[in-house]
Protein backbone atom coordinates (compact mmCIF):
# COMPACT_ATOMS: atom_id res chain seq x y z
CA UNK A 1 0.00 0.00 0.00
CA UNK A 2 2.93 2.57 0.93
CA UNK A 3 4.82 1.20 -2.42
CA UNK A 4 1.23 2.00 -4.47
CA UNK A 5 1.21 5.22 -2.18
CA UNK A 6 4.48 6.61 -3.01
CA UNK A 7 4.13 5.21 -7.21
CA UNK A 8 0.74 6.62 -7.71
CA UNK A 9 1.85 8.89 -10.39
CA UNK A 10 4.08 6.68 -11.83
CA UNK A 11 1.63 4.01 -11.95
CA UNK A 12 -1.52 6.10 -13.14
CA UNK A 13 0.67 7.74 -16.23
CA UNK A 14 1.26 3.58 -16.73
CA UNK A 15 -2.52 3.20 -16.59
CA UNK A 16 -3.46 6.21 -18.80
CA UNK A 17 -0.86 5.09 -21.62
CA UNK A 18 -1.82 1.46 -21.65
CA UNK A 19 -4.56 2.55 -24.14
CA UNK A 20 -2.75 4.07 -26.61
CA UNK A 21 -1.09 1.35 -29.36
CA UNK A 22 2.47 0.39 -28.40
CA UNK A 23 4.55 2.60 -31.00
CA UNK A 24 2.93 5.78 -29.16
CA UNK A 25 3.28 4.80 -25.57
CA UNK A 26 6.46 6.16 -24.75
CA UNK A 27 5.79 9.82 -26.32
CA UNK A 28 2.53 9.97 -23.89
CA UNK A 29 4.08 9.24 -21.29
CA UNK A 30 6.18 12.19 -22.04
CA UNK A 31 3.55 14.31 -22.76
CA UNK A 32 1.81 13.22 -19.61
CA UNK A 33 4.77 14.11 -17.57
CA UNK A 34 5.63 17.74 -18.97
CA UNK A 35 1.60 18.32 -18.73
CA UNK A 36 1.45 17.48 -14.88
CA UNK A 37 4.46 18.94 -14.60
CA UNK A 38 3.05 22.58 -16.30
CA UNK A 39 -0.33 21.69 -14.39
CA UNK A 40 1.14 21.32 -11.35
CA UNK A 41 3.61 24.40 -10.70
CA UNK A 42 1.57 26.95 -12.18
CA UNK A 43 -0.89 25.88 -9.48
CA UNK A 44 1.63 25.97 -6.64
CA UNK A 45 2.67 29.57 -7.64
CA UNK A 46 -0.78 30.43 -7.65
CA UNK A 47 -1.04 29.18 -3.87
CA UNK A 48 2.57 30.76 -3.10
CA UNK A 49 1.56 34.37 -4.58
CA UNK A 50 -1.43 33.85 -1.13
CA UNK A 51 0.40 32.84 0.91
CA UNK A 52 3.40 34.68 0.53
CA UNK A 53 1.27 38.24 0.83
CA UNK A 54 -0.49 36.63 3.59
CA UNK A 55 3.12 35.25 5.52
CA UNK A 56 4.27 39.15 4.33
CA UNK A 57 1.52 40.81 6.26
CA UNK A 58 1.45 38.63 8.98
CA UNK A 59 5.09 39.70 9.35
CA UNK A 60 3.81 43.10 9.54
CA UNK A 61 1.24 42.46 11.42
CA UNK A 62 -1.34 42.63 9.30
CA UNK A 63 -4.02 40.67 7.75
CA UNK A 64 -3.33 40.32 4.23
CA UNK A 65 -5.92 39.38 1.17
CA UNK A 66 -9.31 37.67 2.48
CA UNK A 67 -11.91 38.77 0.38
CA UNK A 68 -11.68 36.74 -2.66
CA UNK A 69 -12.98 33.30 -1.27
CA UNK A 70 -12.77 31.47 1.97
CA UNK A 71 -9.60 33.23 3.81
CA UNK A 72 -9.04 34.70 0.23
CA UNK A 73 -7.51 31.41 -1.45
CA UNK A 74 -9.33 32.50 -4.81
CA UNK A 75 -7.37 35.88 -4.61
CA UNK A 76 -5.01 34.69 -7.49
CA UNK A 77 -8.43 33.84 -9.33
CA UNK A 78 -9.01 37.20 -9.59
CA UNK A 79 -5.63 38.34 -10.15
CA UNK A 80 -5.46 36.04 -13.32
CA UNK A 81 -8.51 37.17 -14.86
CA UNK A 82 -7.78 40.58 -13.88
CA UNK A 83 -3.88 40.19 -15.72
CA UNK A 84 -6.13 38.64 -18.71
CA UNK A 85 -8.14 41.19 -19.31
CA UNK A 86 -5.84 43.97 -19.59
CA UNK A 87 -4.98 46.07 -21.87
CA UNK A 88 -1.76 44.79 -23.12
CA UNK A 89 0.44 48.03 -24.12
CA UNK A 90 3.91 47.92 -26.23
CA UNK A 91 5.95 50.85 -26.35
CA UNK A 92 5.18 52.36 -29.96
CA UNK A 93 9.47 52.96 -30.04
CA UNK A 94 9.82 49.18 -28.41
CA UNK A 95 11.63 45.79 -30.30
CA UNK A 96 8.43 44.11 -30.74
CA UNK A 97 9.48 40.54 -31.44
CA UNK A 98 11.81 41.12 -28.75
CA UNK A 99 9.53 42.44 -26.65
CA UNK A 100 7.48 39.44 -26.96
CA UNK A 101 9.32 36.78 -27.20
CA UNK A 102 11.23 37.97 -23.69
CA UNK A 103 8.47 36.76 -21.14
CA UNK A 104 8.34 33.39 -23.34
CA UNK A 105 11.65 32.21 -23.05
CA UNK A 106 11.75 32.89 -19.70
CA UNK A 107 8.74 30.94 -19.06
CA UNK A 108 10.45 28.29 -21.45
CA UNK A 109 13.55 27.94 -19.94
CA UNK A 110 12.39 28.30 -16.45
CA UNK A 111 9.84 25.19 -16.97
CA UNK A 112 13.05 23.18 -18.63
CA UNK A 113 14.80 23.28 -15.36
CA UNK A 114 12.06 20.98 -14.10
CA UNK A 115 12.55 17.96 -16.53
CA UNK A 116 15.85 17.05 -14.70
CA UNK A 117 14.26 17.69 -11.01
CA UNK A 118 13.58 14.13 -9.15
CA UNK A 119 10.54 14.81 -7.50
CA UNK A 120 9.90 11.56 -5.75
CA UNK A 121 11.30 8.05 -6.32
CA UNK A 122 10.98 7.22 -9.98
CA UNK A 123 9.40 10.70 -10.46
CA UNK A 124 11.76 12.36 -13.00
CA UNK A 125 11.04 13.11 -16.31
CA UNK A 126 14.60 12.91 -18.03
CA UNK A 127 17.05 11.03 -15.91
CA UNK A 128 20.00 12.71 -17.56
CA UNK A 129 23.62 11.77 -16.62
CA UNK A 130 24.37 15.29 -16.62
CA UNK A 131 20.95 16.70 -14.96
CA UNK A 132 22.71 19.30 -13.13
CA UNK A 133 24.95 20.84 -15.80
CA UNK A 134 21.24 20.74 -17.89
CA UNK A 135 19.91 22.51 -14.91
CA UNK A 136 22.43 25.09 -14.99
CA UNK A 137 23.21 25.51 -18.27
CA UNK A 138 18.90 26.10 -18.96
CA UNK A 139 18.69 28.07 -15.67
CA UNK A 140 21.68 30.93 -16.94
CA UNK A 141 19.48 31.36 -20.26
CA UNK A 142 17.06 32.93 -18.14
CA UNK A 143 19.51 35.79 -18.13
CA UNK A 144 18.99 36.28 -21.57
CA UNK A 145 15.39 36.91 -21.22
CA UNK A 146 15.82 38.97 -18.80
CA UNK A 147 17.76 41.07 -20.82
CA UNK A 148 15.62 40.87 -23.74
CA UNK A 149 13.13 42.10 -22.19
CA UNK A 150 14.91 45.24 -20.51
CA UNK A 151 16.43 46.57 -24.05
CA UNK A 152 13.77 45.83 -25.88
CA UNK A 153 11.24 48.39 -23.82
CA UNK A 154 12.87 51.10 -24.78
CA UNK A 155 13.25 52.27 -21.61
CA UNK A 156 15.45 54.00 -19.10
CA UNK A 157 14.38 52.04 -16.21
CA UNK A 158 13.99 48.38 -18.12
CA UNK A 159 17.37 48.70 -19.42
CA UNK A 160 18.63 49.89 -15.60
CA UNK A 161 17.18 46.85 -14.60
CA UNK A 162 18.14 44.75 -17.31
CA UNK A 163 22.04 45.56 -16.50
CA UNK A 164 21.93 44.83 -13.09
CA UNK A 165 19.90 41.78 -13.53
CA UNK A 166 22.25 40.33 -15.28
CA UNK A 167 25.32 41.74 -12.85
CA UNK A 168 23.49 40.39 -10.66
CA UNK A 169 22.56 37.00 -11.82
CA UNK A 170 26.13 36.53 -13.47
CA UNK A 171 28.24 36.91 -10.83
CA UNK A 172 26.13 35.01 -8.10
CA UNK A 173 26.05 32.40 -11.11
CA UNK A 174 30.06 31.65 -9.74
CA UNK A 175 29.20 31.01 -6.32
CA UNK A 176 25.90 28.77 -7.38
CA UNK A 177 27.69 26.60 -9.45
CA UNK A 178 30.84 26.14 -7.01
CA UNK A 179 28.48 25.68 -3.96
CA UNK A 180 26.92 22.64 -5.68
CA UNK A 181 30.49 21.71 -7.08
CA UNK A 182 31.16 20.40 -3.76
CA UNK A 183 28.01 18.15 -4.13
CA UNK A 184 29.23 16.77 -7.07
CA UNK A 185 32.36 15.87 -5.94
CA UNK A 186 31.20 13.94 -2.42
CA UNK A 187 28.36 12.21 -4.54
CA UNK A 188 30.49 11.63 -7.83
CA UNK A 189 28.13 11.83 -10.13
CA UNK A 190 26.19 14.98 -11.53
CA UNK A 191 22.94 12.92 -12.24
CA UNK A 192 19.90 14.28 -9.88
CA UNK A 193 18.47 11.14 -9.18
CA UNK A 194 21.90 9.57 -8.30
CA UNK A 195 22.68 12.46 -5.90
CA UNK A 196 19.33 11.85 -4.39
CA UNK A 197 20.26 8.20 -3.62
CA UNK A 198 23.71 8.69 -2.19
CA UNK A 199 21.34 10.71 -0.02
CA UNK A 200 18.81 7.99 1.02
CA UNK A 201 20.20 6.10 3.84
CA UNK A 202 20.12 6.37 7.48
CA UNK A 203 21.78 5.86 10.54
CA UNK A 204 20.48 5.52 13.98
CA UNK A 205 17.47 6.79 12.07
CA UNK A 206 19.01 9.87 10.69
CA UNK A 207 19.76 10.46 6.98
CA UNK A 208 22.62 11.09 5.58
CA UNK A 209 21.81 14.62 3.74
CA UNK A 210 24.49 16.67 3.42
CA UNK A 211 23.24 19.59 4.81
CA UNK A 212 24.11 17.47 7.89
CA UNK A 213 28.16 17.77 7.36
CA UNK A 214 30.23 21.03 7.74
CA UNK A 215 30.62 21.44 3.82
CA UNK A 216 27.18 20.53 2.97
CA UNK A 217 25.74 23.31 5.57
CA UNK A 218 28.14 25.78 4.68
CA UNK A 219 27.33 24.71 1.07
CA UNK A 220 23.47 25.10 1.42
CA UNK A 221 24.15 28.15 2.66
CA UNK A 222 25.70 29.85 0.09
CA UNK A 223 23.84 27.93 -2.56
CA UNK A 224 20.85 29.63 -0.73
CA UNK A 225 22.24 32.78 -0.82
CA UNK A 226 23.18 32.40 -4.56
CA UNK A 227 19.95 31.38 -5.26
CA UNK A 228 17.91 33.77 -3.96
CA UNK A 229 20.24 36.31 -6.08
CA UNK A 230 19.74 34.38 -8.66
CA UNK A 231 15.82 34.58 -8.67
CA UNK A 232 15.81 38.03 -8.26
CA UNK A 233 14.34 37.71 -4.85
CA UNK A 234 14.58 40.54 -1.56
CA UNK A 235 17.14 41.09 -0.55
CA UNK A 236 18.74 40.78 -3.58
CA UNK A 237 16.03 42.49 -5.87
CA UNK A 238 18.15 45.22 -6.91
CA UNK A 239 16.53 44.07 -11.23
CA UNK A 240 13.23 45.40 -10.21
CA UNK A 241 13.75 47.61 -7.17
CA UNK A 242 10.48 49.21 -7.31
CA UNK A 243 11.51 51.79 -5.27
CA UNK A 244 14.38 52.73 -7.86
CA UNK A 245 13.19 51.50 -11.17
CA UNK A 246 9.50 51.74 -10.63
CA UNK A 247 9.46 47.63 -12.02
CA UNK A 248 12.74 47.53 -13.27
CA UNK A 249 13.00 45.10 -16.56
CA UNK A 250 9.44 44.19 -16.82
CA UNK A 251 8.43 47.80 -16.38
CA UNK A 252 6.74 48.25 -19.52
CA UNK A 253 5.09 45.02 -19.73
CA UNK A 254 1.39 44.88 -18.85
CA UNK A 255 -1.71 42.41 -18.70
CA UNK A 256 -0.36 38.52 -19.37
CA UNK A 257 2.80 39.46 -20.37
CA UNK A 258 3.57 41.05 -16.98
CA UNK A 259 1.73 37.55 -15.42
CA UNK A 260 4.10 35.53 -17.25
CA UNK A 261 7.16 37.44 -15.99
CA UNK A 262 5.42 36.89 -12.48
CA UNK A 263 5.34 33.19 -13.28
CA UNK A 264 8.46 32.94 -14.66
CA UNK A 265 9.75 34.63 -11.34
CA UNK A 266 8.02 32.33 -9.32
CA UNK A 267 8.80 29.36 -11.49
CA UNK A 268 12.51 29.83 -11.35
CA UNK A 269 11.88 30.19 -7.61
CA UNK A 270 10.02 26.89 -6.99
CA UNK A 271 12.96 24.93 -9.49
CA UNK A 272 15.87 26.26 -7.44
CA UNK A 273 14.51 25.48 -4.08
CA UNK A 274 13.87 21.43 -5.85
CA UNK A 275 17.38 21.96 -6.56
CA UNK A 276 18.60 22.74 -3.17
CA UNK A 277 16.40 20.24 -1.76
CA UNK A 278 17.69 18.08 -4.13
CA UNK A 279 21.64 18.67 -3.51
CA UNK A 280 21.68 19.20 0.14
CA UNK A 281 18.04 18.21 1.93
CA UNK A 282 18.27 14.64 0.75
CA UNK A 283 15.59 15.25 -2.18
CA UNK A 284 12.63 12.65 -1.88
CA UNK A 285 14.05 11.41 1.10
CA UNK A 286 12.37 11.09 4.48
CA UNK A 287 13.99 13.00 7.24
CA UNK A 288 13.62 9.99 9.81
CA UNK A 289 13.91 6.31 8.69
CA UNK A 290 10.84 5.64 10.58
CA UNK A 291 8.79 8.00 8.05
CA UNK A 292 9.56 6.27 4.97
CA UNK A 293 5.90 5.49 5.22
CA UNK A 294 5.09 8.65 3.86
CA UNK A 295 5.34 9.05 -0.11
CA UNK A 296 8.64 10.56 -1.63
CA UNK A 297 6.85 13.50 -3.74
CA UNK A 298 4.64 14.44 -0.56
CA UNK A 299 8.47 15.37 1.22
CA UNK A 300 10.16 16.48 -2.13
CA UNK A 301 7.06 19.13 -2.08
CA UNK A 302 7.71 20.29 1.60
CA UNK A 303 11.10 20.41 1.14
CA UNK A 304 10.33 22.77 -1.68
CA UNK A 305 7.74 24.37 0.15
CA UNK A 306 9.35 25.18 3.33
CA UNK A 307 12.18 26.62 1.32
CA UNK A 308 9.33 28.82 -0.49
CA UNK A 309 8.61 29.88 3.52
CA UNK A 310 12.32 30.99 4.10
CA UNK A 311 12.68 33.26 1.04
CA UNK A 312 9.23 34.71 1.97
CA UNK A 313 10.64 34.95 5.56
CA UNK A 314 13.67 36.46 4.23
CA UNK A 315 11.50 38.99 1.84
CA UNK A 316 9.85 40.26 5.11
CA UNK A 317 13.14 40.83 7.16
CA UNK A 318 16.14 42.59 5.10
CA UNK A 319 15.78 45.89 3.23
CA UNK A 320 17.42 45.89 -0.38
CA UNK A 321 21.16 46.04 -1.02
CA UNK A 322 22.84 48.77 -3.06
CA UNK A 323 24.61 47.29 -6.07
CA UNK A 324 28.19 48.00 -4.62
CA UNK A 325 26.94 46.05 -1.46
CA UNK A 326 25.98 42.85 -3.46
CA UNK A 327 28.71 42.80 -5.54
CA UNK A 328 31.44 43.09 -2.86
CA UNK A 329 29.25 40.24 -1.24
CA UNK A 330 29.44 38.21 -4.16
CA UNK A 331 33.24 38.35 -5.17
CA UNK A 332 34.62 39.14 -1.49
CA UNK A 333 32.70 36.46 0.72
CA UNK A 334 30.11 34.24 -1.52
CA UNK A 335 33.25 33.03 -3.51
CA UNK A 336 35.63 32.79 -1.38
CA UNK A 337 33.85 30.88 0.47
CA UNK A 338 32.63 28.00 -1.32
CA UNK A 339 36.16 27.99 -2.58
CA UNK A 340 37.07 26.99 0.69
CA UNK A 341 34.09 24.77 0.89
CA UNK A 342 35.71 23.13 -2.21
CA UNK A 343 38.34 22.04 0.39
CA UNK A 344 36.53 21.34 2.69
CA UNK A 345 34.68 18.78 0.82
CA UNK A 346 37.69 17.44 -0.97
CA UNK A 347 39.03 16.77 2.79
CA UNK A 348 35.86 15.65 3.96
CA UNK A 349 36.31 12.91 1.44
CA UNK A 350 40.05 12.12 1.60
CA UNK A 351 40.36 12.02 5.82
CA UNK A 352 38.26 8.71 6.09
CA UNK A 353 34.94 7.62 8.11
CA UNK A 354 36.41 9.20 11.69
CA UNK A 355 35.87 12.08 13.91
CA UNK A 356 38.62 13.82 12.19
CA UNK A 357 37.26 15.32 9.21
CA UNK A 358 34.19 16.74 11.31
CA UNK A 359 36.78 18.55 13.10
CA UNK A 360 39.19 19.59 10.39
CA UNK A 361 36.34 20.98 7.96
CA UNK A 362 34.17 22.62 10.50
CA UNK A 363 37.63 24.36 11.66
CA UNK A 364 38.50 25.47 8.27
CA UNK A 365 34.60 26.91 7.69
CA UNK A 366 34.38 28.81 10.53
CA UNK A 367 37.63 29.71 10.54
CA UNK A 368 36.58 31.31 6.84
CA UNK A 369 33.79 32.57 7.57
CA UNK A 370 34.61 34.58 11.07
CA UNK A 371 37.68 35.89 9.02
CA UNK A 372 36.11 36.27 6.00
CA UNK A 373 33.57 37.89 7.74
CA UNK A 374 35.70 39.90 10.51
CA UNK A 375 37.55 41.45 7.34
CA UNK A 376 35.29 42.86 5.12
CA UNK A 377 33.27 44.59 8.74
CA UNK A 378 36.48 45.88 9.63
CA UNK A 379 36.78 47.43 6.13
CA UNK A 380 33.16 48.79 5.97
CA UNK A 381 31.97 46.68 3.86
CA UNK A 382 29.42 44.72 5.46
CA UNK A 383 27.83 45.32 8.65
CA UNK A 384 25.57 48.86 10.12
CA UNK A 385 25.50 51.28 7.75
CA UNK A 386 27.01 54.46 8.61
CA UNK A 387 25.95 57.84 7.62
CA UNK A 388 28.18 60.86 6.54
CA UNK A 389 25.71 63.29 6.71
CA UNK A 390 22.35 61.95 8.68
CA UNK A 391 24.06 61.54 11.89
CA UNK B 1 29.91 38.55 14.25
CA UNK B 2 29.00 39.14 10.53
CA UNK B 3 24.93 37.88 10.32
CA UNK B 4 24.25 38.78 14.07
CA UNK B 5 21.67 41.30 12.92
CA UNK B 6 20.30 39.23 10.38
CA UNK B 7 19.72 36.46 12.35
CA UNK B 8 18.42 38.85 14.70
CA UNK B 9 16.17 40.52 12.47
CA UNK B 10 15.01 37.16 11.71
CA UNK B 11 14.03 36.20 15.05
CA UNK B 12 12.13 39.66 15.20
CA UNK B 13 10.04 38.99 11.80
CA UNK B 14 9.37 35.36 12.95
CA UNK B 15 8.04 36.92 16.47
CA UNK B 16 5.21 39.07 14.72
CA UNK B 17 4.16 36.19 12.13
CA UNK B 18 3.43 33.71 15.10
CA UNK B 19 2.53 36.99 17.48
CA UNK B 20 -0.19 38.12 15.14
CA UNK B 21 -2.11 34.88 15.53
CA UNK B 22 -1.86 34.69 18.68
CA UNK B 23 -2.75 37.80 19.94
CA UNK B 24 -5.67 40.91 18.98
CA UNK B 25 -3.80 43.83 20.00
CA UNK B 26 -1.14 43.11 17.21
CA UNK B 27 -3.50 43.22 14.50
CA UNK B 28 -4.80 46.72 14.45
CA UNK B 29 -6.46 46.44 10.52
CA UNK B 30 -10.48 47.00 10.54
CA UNK B 31 -11.41 45.36 8.36
CA UNK B 32 -13.70 48.51 7.05
CA UNK B 33 -17.31 47.27 5.99
CA UNK B 34 -17.91 44.92 8.15
CA UNK B 35 -16.19 46.89 11.01
CA UNK B 36 -15.84 50.30 11.91
CA UNK B 37 -14.92 52.61 14.09
CA UNK B 38 -16.55 55.47 15.09
CA UNK B 39 -14.92 58.48 13.64
CA UNK B 40 -13.39 61.03 16.38
CA UNK B 41 -15.16 63.73 16.97
CA UNK B 42 -12.93 66.47 14.95
CA UNK B 43 -13.39 64.68 11.71
CA UNK B 44 -14.33 66.55 9.14
CA UNK B 45 -14.67 66.05 5.17
CA UNK B 46 -16.92 68.60 3.54
CA UNK B 47 -19.17 71.10 4.60
CA UNK B 48 -22.86 70.96 5.46
CA UNK B 49 -25.34 73.75 5.78
CA UNK B 50 -27.54 73.72 9.01
CA UNK B 51 -31.36 73.80 9.18
CA UNK B 52 -33.34 74.37 12.40
CA UNK B 53 -36.85 72.63 12.73
CA UNK B 54 -38.36 69.75 10.64
CA UNK B 55 -38.31 71.58 7.44
CA UNK B 56 -35.21 72.13 6.18
CA UNK B 57 -36.18 74.73 2.99
CA UNK B 58 -37.77 77.00 5.76
CA UNK B 59 -35.20 76.67 8.57
CA UNK B 60 -32.26 76.83 6.57
CA UNK B 61 -29.90 79.29 8.63
CA UNK B 62 -28.23 80.30 5.57
CA UNK B 63 -28.77 83.71 4.14
CA UNK B 64 -26.73 84.15 0.87
CA UNK B 65 -24.65 86.48 1.90
CA UNK B 66 -21.66 84.74 -0.24
CA UNK B 67 -18.81 85.37 2.05
CA UNK B 68 -17.91 81.73 1.89
CA UNK B 69 -18.26 81.62 -1.93
CA UNK B 70 -15.70 84.45 -1.80
CA UNK B 71 -13.69 83.18 0.44
CA UNK B 72 -13.17 79.66 -0.92
CA UNK B 73 -10.10 79.00 -2.20
CA UNK B 74 -11.11 76.33 -4.61
CA UNK B 75 -13.70 78.50 -5.53
CA UNK B 76 -16.29 75.34 -5.30
CA UNK B 77 -18.93 76.85 -3.82
CA UNK B 78 -21.99 77.92 -6.21
CA UNK B 79 -24.38 80.48 -4.74
CA UNK B 80 -27.54 82.20 -6.14
CA UNK B 81 -29.51 84.60 -3.66
CA UNK B 82 -33.29 84.82 -3.27
CA UNK B 83 -35.06 87.82 -4.55
CA UNK B 84 -37.56 87.13 -1.80
CA UNK B 85 -36.82 87.42 1.78
CA UNK B 86 -38.21 84.26 4.67
CA UNK B 87 -37.42 84.82 8.44
CA UNK B 88 -34.81 83.77 10.32
CA UNK B 89 -34.28 82.02 13.48
CA UNK B 90 -34.57 85.54 15.18
CA UNK B 91 -37.65 86.07 12.92
CA UNK B 92 -35.80 88.85 10.98
CA UNK B 93 -36.29 88.45 7.62
CA UNK B 94 -33.65 87.23 5.72
CA UNK B 95 -32.71 86.02 2.08
CA UNK B 96 -31.90 82.71 1.26
CA UNK B 97 -29.45 80.66 -1.00
CA UNK B 98 -32.03 79.98 -3.91
CA UNK B 99 -29.08 77.53 -5.35
CA UNK B 100 -26.32 76.62 -3.40
CA UNK B 101 -23.80 74.13 -4.91
CA UNK B 102 -20.65 72.70 -3.35
CA UNK B 103 -18.51 70.51 -6.17
CA UNK B 104 -16.62 68.15 -3.96
CA UNK B 105 -14.64 66.76 -6.38
CA UNK B 106 -13.04 70.39 -5.77
CA UNK B 107 -13.64 70.46 -2.46
CA UNK B 108 -10.07 70.63 -0.30
CA UNK B 109 -12.13 70.40 3.11
CA UNK B 110 -10.09 73.55 4.14
CA UNK B 111 -12.63 74.37 6.32
CA UNK B 112 -12.48 78.27 5.42
CA UNK B 113 -16.72 78.54 4.83
CA UNK B 114 -16.85 77.30 8.18
CA UNK B 115 -15.11 79.85 9.93
CA UNK B 116 -16.02 82.86 7.72
CA UNK B 117 -19.48 81.78 7.83
CA UNK B 118 -21.39 84.39 10.69
CA UNK B 119 -24.49 83.02 11.07
CA UNK B 120 -23.11 79.09 11.89
CA UNK B 121 -25.16 77.89 8.71
CA UNK B 122 -22.20 75.75 7.24
CA UNK B 123 -20.18 73.03 8.73
CA UNK B 124 -18.34 70.40 8.27
CA UNK B 125 -19.48 66.60 7.89
CA UNK B 126 -18.07 63.35 8.46
CA UNK B 127 -19.64 61.18 5.87
CA UNK B 128 -17.50 60.55 3.63
CA UNK B 129 -18.78 57.20 1.85
CA UNK B 130 -19.67 59.39 -1.34
CA UNK B 131 -18.45 57.41 -4.03
CA UNK B 132 -20.62 57.54 -6.93
CA UNK B 133 -20.03 56.24 -10.63
CA UNK B 134 -21.47 59.91 -11.87
CA UNK B 135 -18.65 61.81 -12.30
CA UNK B 136 -19.89 65.32 -12.38
CA UNK B 137 -23.27 65.34 -11.11
CA UNK B 138 -22.95 63.15 -8.65
CA UNK B 139 -19.92 65.07 -6.58
CA UNK B 140 -22.05 68.49 -7.47
CA UNK B 141 -24.15 68.59 -4.12
CA UNK B 142 -27.11 71.08 -4.20
CA UNK B 143 -28.97 72.52 -1.63
CA UNK B 144 -31.01 69.76 -0.44
CA UNK B 145 -28.58 66.96 -0.52
CA UNK B 146 -26.21 69.51 1.59
CA UNK B 147 -29.26 70.62 3.79
CA UNK B 148 -28.69 68.69 7.23
CA UNK B 149 -30.69 69.42 10.97
CA UNK B 150 -29.09 70.82 13.96
CA UNK B 151 -29.81 67.96 15.09
CA UNK B 152 -27.96 65.84 13.57
CA UNK B 153 -25.03 68.15 13.62
CA UNK B 154 -25.16 67.22 17.53
CA UNK B 155 -24.64 63.84 16.46
CA UNK B 156 -21.52 64.11 14.67
CA UNK B 157 -19.89 67.35 16.96
CA UNK B 158 -21.88 67.44 20.12
CA UNK B 159 -19.30 70.10 21.44
CA UNK B 160 -19.16 72.26 19.02
CA UNK B 161 -22.71 72.09 18.23
CA UNK B 162 -23.47 72.83 22.02
CA UNK B 163 -21.30 76.02 21.44
CA UNK B 164 -22.60 76.94 18.68
CA UNK B 165 -26.22 76.70 19.92
CA UNK B 166 -25.53 78.64 22.95
CA UNK B 167 -23.68 81.57 21.12
CA UNK B 168 -27.40 81.41 18.75
CA UNK B 169 -29.49 81.58 22.26
CA UNK B 170 -27.70 83.99 23.58
CA UNK B 171 -28.22 86.35 20.24
CA UNK B 172 -31.22 85.17 20.08
CA UNK B 173 -32.12 86.55 23.43
CA UNK B 174 -30.37 89.65 22.55
CA UNK B 175 -32.36 90.49 19.85
CA UNK B 176 -35.88 89.75 21.74
CA UNK B 177 -34.62 91.97 25.27
CA UNK B 178 -34.51 94.86 22.51
CA UNK B 179 -37.31 94.20 20.36
CA UNK B 180 -39.77 93.99 23.58
CA UNK B 181 -37.66 97.05 25.19
CA UNK B 182 -37.83 99.17 22.55
CA UNK B 183 -39.51 98.35 18.99
CA UNK B 184 -35.89 98.98 17.64
CA UNK B 185 -37.14 100.24 13.59
CA UNK B 186 -36.49 97.37 10.87
CA UNK B 187 -33.66 99.18 9.32
CA UNK B 188 -31.89 99.46 12.78
CA UNK B 189 -32.34 95.62 13.32
CA UNK B 190 -31.69 94.66 9.45
CA UNK B 191 -27.67 96.30 10.60
CA UNK B 192 -27.77 93.71 13.32
CA UNK B 193 -26.47 90.22 12.47
CA UNK B 194 -26.23 88.12 15.29
CA UNK B 195 -22.10 88.61 17.05
CA UNK B 196 -19.87 85.91 17.29
CA UNK B 197 -18.07 85.95 20.59
CA UNK B 198 -14.31 86.41 19.92
CA UNK B 199 -12.18 83.21 19.94
CA UNK B 200 -15.15 81.52 18.95
CA UNK B 201 -12.99 79.43 16.33
CA UNK B 202 -14.06 75.91 15.39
Amino acid sequence: MTERMDQIFVLLRQWLVGFLPEAWQAAAGVVLSVAAIVCLFPALFALTTVFERKGLARIQNRIGPNRVGPFGFFQPVADGIKSLTKEDIVPISADGVVHFLAPVVLVVAVFMGFAVLPMGRNMVLVDADAGLLFFFAVGASTELSVFMAGWSSRNKYSLLGAMRAVAQMISYEVPLLLSSVAVVMIAGSLSLTKIVEAQNHYTWGLPHWYIFTPWGLAGFLMFAIAATSETNRSPFDLPEGESELVAGYHTEYSGFKFALFFLGEYLAMFSISGLGTTLFLGGWSAPFSWLGWVPSWIWFFSKVMLSIFVFIWLRGTLPRLRQDQLMNFAWKFVLPLTLTNLMAAAAWRFLGDGWERWVVCSAVLALAYAGLGWAEMRRGHFGPRSYRYAE
Amino acid sequence: MLGEGIVKGLVETARNFAGSFVSAERLTTVQYPEERIAPIEATRDFPFLVYDGQDWEAGMRCVACQICEKECPPKCIYIVKSTDKKPDFVGKPQFYPARFDIDISVCMSCQICVEVCPFEAIKMDTEFELSTDDRFGGLLHDRERLARSNEYYHRIHPTEADEVDARLAEAKAKADAKSTAAHISAAVRGAEIPARPAGGGD
